[in-house]
């Protein structure tokens, strides 16, 4: 029986926390696979984010399609949109101004 | 006449020896984060038995004999994965796992469906409309086949943890 592979992008985030919440819509507006990990809110607390990232704040993502470890929701945004976007297309534009709900 | 009182629970209907055991998908959390794991891709990347080990509550005085007992006859390096499964949320459990330092994982069901679906869901009395699991032992291969099984009767109740190790297979 063969197993589904595990989501190739990891997202450690915080419950409740408005940037993660900001990345968890993203990853869903662009379907992306990814597995949550939970933290706590105590910064010394996150040793596992740490280790991943060098830093204690979640957001943090690993993607490993790409091999990129990412932390501060701006610049997780930016990477997702410009990685898994649709920058490119002629409507992305228009789409994208309305699309903020 | 005494004065204490061991309420019999009677005999669970759970899975026994040869059977599957259900499958379920829950937060499993480690003394560093929690992430939703389900139980049949666990035992299936498990190098031998994967032990689920249900009790109370954590924080009560039941869990605490239990994982005391497990974590001194180590446990850790004796099944392939020791897993609990108790009706705490995921930050109740870091912080029972970070204040003992126990090398377990378990798995948040703080809706107790996870025991009721192995039979070994209890309600409490004075507790409104709280239920956790009994103390229950389930050895599974690595397609939740169960090897083996012990059931709390009573409450409380433990087991005699030799032959306990003996039933689930563990050296």
């Amino acid at each position: 029986m063969s197993e589904t592979a595990e989501p190739p992008i990891t997202f450690y985030r915080l419950q409740g926390c408005p940037y993660c919440e900001r990345v968890t819509r993203l990853l869903t507006e662009y379907d992306l696979e990814y597995r949550s990990r939970f933290v706590e809110p105590m910064h010394s607390d996150r040793d596992v984010v740490k280790r991943v990232a060098g830093v204690r704040t979640v957001p943090v993502v690993v993607d490993e399609n790409t091999g990129v470890t990412m932390a501060e929701s701006a610049n997780i945004v930016d990477y997702l949109e410009s990685t898994y976007g649709e920058g490119d297309r002629p409507d992305a534009a228009a789409a994208s101004a309305g699309g903020d709900a | 006449m005494p004065e204490f009182d061991v309420v019999e629970l009677g005999p669970a209907d759970h899975p026994e020896p040869g059977a599957a055991a259900p499958d379920f998908t829950r937060p499993l959390v480690t003394d560093e984060f929690w992430e939703d794991r389900t139980l049949s891709r666990l035992a299936n990347e498990t190098d031998g038995p994967t032990v689920l080990v249900f009790t109370p509550m954590t924080g009560s005085f039941l869990a605490t004999y239990v994982w005391d007992e497990l974590a001194e006859r180590n446990w850790d390096d004796r099944a392939g994965r020791v897993v609990g499964v108790t009706a705490s949320t995921p930050y109740g459990i870091k912080r029972f796992l970070d204040d003992n330092e126990y090398p377990f994982a378990f798995f948040a069901d703080p809706s107790n469906r996870v025991a009721a679906s192995y039979g070994v869901d209890h309600d409490l009395d004075g507790m409104a409309g709280i239920s956790e699991p009994r103390v229950a032992f389930f050895a599974l291969d690595d397609d939740r086949t169960v090897a083996g099984a012990w059931v709390a009767t009573d409450w409380p109740d433990f087991p005699d943890y030799d032959a306990l190790e003996a039933e689930l297979g563990l050296e």
